[in-house]
């Protein structure tokens, strides 16, 4: 299998205290498969991805090498990476509640995006994304296009993302943490709708977590930060059954009991036996 | 929606009875008597309490006080707001000019003040922290600390009379209002532009710009976004603007000699026309509560998620 | 007070501060600090220009300038702190009536406040000097009126929220007095947010009176005041304009340094209004009531 998606000796600090964020990091994601990045909050597991699409803000630089099918990133000019993010590259956020413009219908940002990249008129994209948002069991998908995101549910939010990345067809998909600020009958959704978007689409992912029980269902391999420096990558397996570092150790016993929580909440038969 | 602007028009009655009842009990409360000073004004020599107490019968004054009340909020409703003790016209024949030219002048001034803190609020937003947003704000902190009127007569003495360019006082063309339109939008523009500044700032920060950026949106369009977002929070205040500007041009016209409200009502306060100040402060207390009323439900049409909580 | 030791890092700050207490200090003892009698008339010195015995030249009846702008910072500046001392002091108490007690009596003084607040500040400030006359007592009269309803109802916001924190739940659990309550616990806490909002309407007022003096409806001749200054000097304006700048530029310099050291003041005391988003949308509201005070003046 080849690598889709190479980051290689990436340095993240922010330039306006000289504070370093991440020292260096290097990591692959396979052709079809999940990377799971998990490690408490502030380890760095976000500023990471948003280094990928070059989206820090404004005072936090980086350096290193980013391929994405062999071709450097880091290397772009803003106009040409900003065809790459969207239709390449695709993020889903944390908060469904909050990624979309308040003031506006959430089917304006889902026109104004496939219209960007794509160039379609207005009936083949509500046409589209109809398709897609069914398929992420979304009902009535038209009513959802014209409702302003504060009339809907972080669920619903959550999966109308992932409907636009379906639509969108990325080689690579990145989730910061996009089940946390659901509750647990949404998380359950959605989490079914990643999976089932990976059995679909075959789609490479970078999958942010704090949540162990998500990432054993989700993750092919996976790789634990902390205080920015990755200190465990390996099989989903391997990090389970046999974690090396003391870390993962404790990462993995203080979410045991979560972890069982969340299966007995799950039914423990749709998810956990995938 | 309807049923709101009903329930905020009708809220807003019992408003403007209080303060109508106000503005009417206030001059009662001078220790000065109005038969005395339309007496003095007319220039006659020797006040007899007679004379007095005539006086007093033509002004009504001998009626029970609620009854006058009644009377006068009757007559005003038809812009009858009486006569002047001075120059004994009907008030609205004074005022009713003098509010158009203050009208005039508080519109121009509104519209340069939000053009120019739109684009000062933008360009510092984005650069901000950069040169060019910290000079901005260090010369709008200068200039809220700036007497206003002494900045009218900086620019008199150096655009009338040094360079001869506009004219100093008076509303004969539209060079007359260039310099008091000026004074108005430098001291207030550095007050709107920091707030459309902020606003855009803060939703500068909001997850929404994030997805729009991974999504590949262009800079242009996330720009519309977060200023539509920016400018819900500022409309209301800007249609708060008017009113305000409205109320507060009285240095600015007295400077320039513009024939308007803040020039008619300090003639009167000197002169203790009481029946003027009256329907001054009843007017301008009845267009702010209708401004504040509009601004509310204007606030309300343009955020969905108000709009919904009706 | 650890919190203040940020604002003497701060050299703009310590220099604003520098100048309000020498000008305050010289407005007090201004009889001992002015070189000559403000009111004193000569008329052979009328607009001659700066000399020895009188450093800013004389105005258009010979008096000193330089004593005029010592002997003005009485009105100018400490009658205007006197006012807003008396505002925010009327405009405490209701606060914390209204913000402690709640209930019935928060209703009514809320009431009369927004009935207050709905008025336009700069018009009633005028309608009320019409009506007690002009003179510097109705216009400070006048703006401790319309001020402090605007006080309360800060005040109040800020005093709700330590009234509901647990420390005064648990003194009221264990039977301390209201009045114990309100005094040991609640005026500590609320007096930096007190002062941070009276700092930051003080320049604007000084500005607001010295407008109302220069348009010859606050003190009356022949008594000195910056804003009276700039009248007198506006007559002359055409012949004469440096006589515009001395006055007006004693306004900028105290009004900004008044300013600066008002935010520096804010940081210093509540450094997560300049943080947290949320407060930062309340500030916004505030100081979008707060316009309707500013105004021209």
């Amino acid at each position: 299998m080849t690598n889709i998606l190479e980051v290689k000796n990436l340095k993240i600090w922010d330039s306006r205290n000289d504070r370093v964020i991440v020292p260096n990091s290097s990591f692959y994601v396979k052709q079809g498969s999940c990377l799971a990045i998990v490690g408490e909050s502030g380890s760095g597991k976000s500023v990471t991805c948003k280094a990928i699409m070059k989206l820090n803000k404004a005072g936090i630089r980086q350096s290193g090498d980013i391929l994405l099918r062999g071709e450097n990133l880091m290397e772009l000019s803003e106009q040409r990476m900003r065809k790459k993010r969207g239709k390449q590259l695709c993020m889903i956020l944390q908060n469904g509640m909050r990624a979309f413009d308040p003031s506006c219908v959430v089917g304006v940002h889902l026109k104004e995006t496939l219209m960007e990249h794509f160039g379609w008129g207005r009936d083949e994209i509500i046409a589209k994304m109809k398709n897609a948002m069914e398929s992420v069991m979304l009902k009535d998908p038209i009513e959802v296009m014209n409702k302003y995101p504060h009339q809907l549910s972080g669920g619903t939010l959550q999966r109308v993302m992932i409907a636009l990345a379906i639509v969108l067809e990325p080689d690579i998909l990145i989730a910061d943490e996009p089940t946390t600020a659901l509750d647990t009958l949404s998380q359950f959704e959605v989490i079914e709708q990643f999976l089932q978007l990976r059995e679909r689409m075959g789609c490479s992912m970078i999958f942010i977590s704090h949540d162990l029980g998500i990432v054993k269902l989700i993750a092919d391999e996976v790789l634990v930060m902390k205080e920015g420096e990755i200190v465990e990558n390996g099989t989903t397996q391997a990090i389970f059954s046999e974690p090396q570092h003391t870390y993962t150790r404790y990462l993995l016993s203080s979410k045991l009991a979560m972890n069982q929580h969340f299966k007995r909440v799950m039914g423990g038969v749709n998810v956990a036996e995938r | 929606m309807g049923s709101y602007i009903t329930k905020r028009l009708l809220l807003s009655i019992p408003l403007v009875l209080i303060i109508s009842f106000v503005t009417f009990a206030f001059i009662h409360l001078s220790p000065l008597d109005p038969a005395e000073v339309v007496l003095h004004s007319q220039g006659i020599p020797q006040i007899t309490d007679e004379l007095l107490a005539q006086t007093r019968a033509k002004l009504g004054m001998d009626q029970p006080f609620l009854t006058r009340y009644l009377n006068w909020v009757v007559s005003c409703l038809q812009l009858d707001f009486g006569d002047s003790y001075i120059t004994g016209k009907p008030v609205w024949s004074m005022l009713g000019p003098a509010f158009l030219h203050t009208v005039k002048l508080t519109l121009v001034s509104t519209f340069s003040i939000v053009l120019l803190s739109i684009a000062l609020g933008v360009a510092c937003a984005w650069k901000a922290g950069k040169w060019v947003d910290k000079s901005v704000r260090g010369v709008s902190f200068f200039l809220t600390s700036m007497p206003s009127y002494w900045l009218a007569a900086l620019l008199i003495w150096y655009f009338s009379v040094k360079l001869d360019l506009l004219p100093t006082s008076g509303m004969e063309s539209y060079k007359s209002y260039i310099l008091p339109v000026a004074v108005i939008t430098i001291s207030y523009a550095g007050i709107y532009f920091r707030i459309i500044r902020s606003a855009m700032l803060s939703n500068m920060n909001e997850d929404y710009v994030l997805y729009a950026r991974a999504c590949g949106l262009p800079e242009k369009k996330i720009t519309i976004h977060i200023l539509r977002n920016s400018l819900q929070v500022a409309i209301s205040v800007f249609c708060m603007a008017i009113p305000i500007i409205l109320g507060s041009t009285v240095v600015v016209e007295n400077i320039f000699a513009w024939p308007g409200l803040g020039t008619l009502s300090v003639k009167s306060i000197l002169s203790r026309d009481f029946p003027i100040i009256q329907a001054y402060v009843l007017v301008l207390a009845v267009v702010f509560i209708l401004f504040n009323t509009v601004s509310d439900i204007i606030n309300v049409a343009l955020n969905p998620k108000l709009r919904d909580g009706l | 007070m650890k919190r203040l030791q940020n604002v003497w890092k701060d050299k703009v700050a310590v220099l604003s501060l520098s100048i309000i207490t020498v000008t305050t200090v010289a407005g007090i003892f201004a009889p001992f600090v002015a070189p000559n009698d403000p009111e004193e008339v000569h008329m052979e010195l009328r607009f001659a220009s700066a000399s020895w015995e009188y450093l800013l030249g004389n105005d258009h009846l010979g008096r000193c300038v330089l004593s005029r702008l010592i002997y003005g910072i009485r009105p100018s500046m400490l009658w205007v702190f006197v006012a807003l001392l008396l505002s925010v002091s009327i405009g405490s108490i209701v606060g914390f009536l209204a913000g402690y007690f709640r209930g019935k009596t928060d209703a009514f003084l809320m009431r009369v406040c927004d009935v207050i607040l709905s008025f336009p500040g700069y018009v009633m400030t005028l309608a009320i000097i019409g009506i007690l006359g002009v003179g510097f007592e109705s216009l400070i009269i006048a703006f401790v009126l319309m001020k402090w309803a605007w006080f309360a109802r800060i005040i109040r916001s800020s005093v709700m929220q330590y009234a509901e924190s647990d420390y005064v739940k648990f003194a009221k659990a264990i039977g301390a007095s209201n009045m114990a309550i309100m005094i040991r616990h609640i005026v500590p806490v609320a007096l930096p947010d007190i002062a941070v909002i009276s700092s930051s309407s003080f320049g604007s007022m000084i500005l607001q009176i010295s407008g109302f003096s220069f348009l010859g409806l606050g003190i009356q001749a022949p008594e000195a005041e910056w804003g009276m200054m700039l009248n007198e000097a506006r007559d002359v304006m055409f012949s004469r304009p440096e006589f515009m700048l001395a006055p007006g530029l004693t306004i900028v310099i105290v009004v900004s340094a008044i300013n600066y050291l008002s935010d520096a003041l804010q940081v210093a005391l509540d450094p997560k209004l300049m943080t947290s988003k949320h407060k930062q949308q309340g500030l916004e509201a505030a100081s979008a009531v707060k316009l309707e005070g500013k105004g021209v003046a």
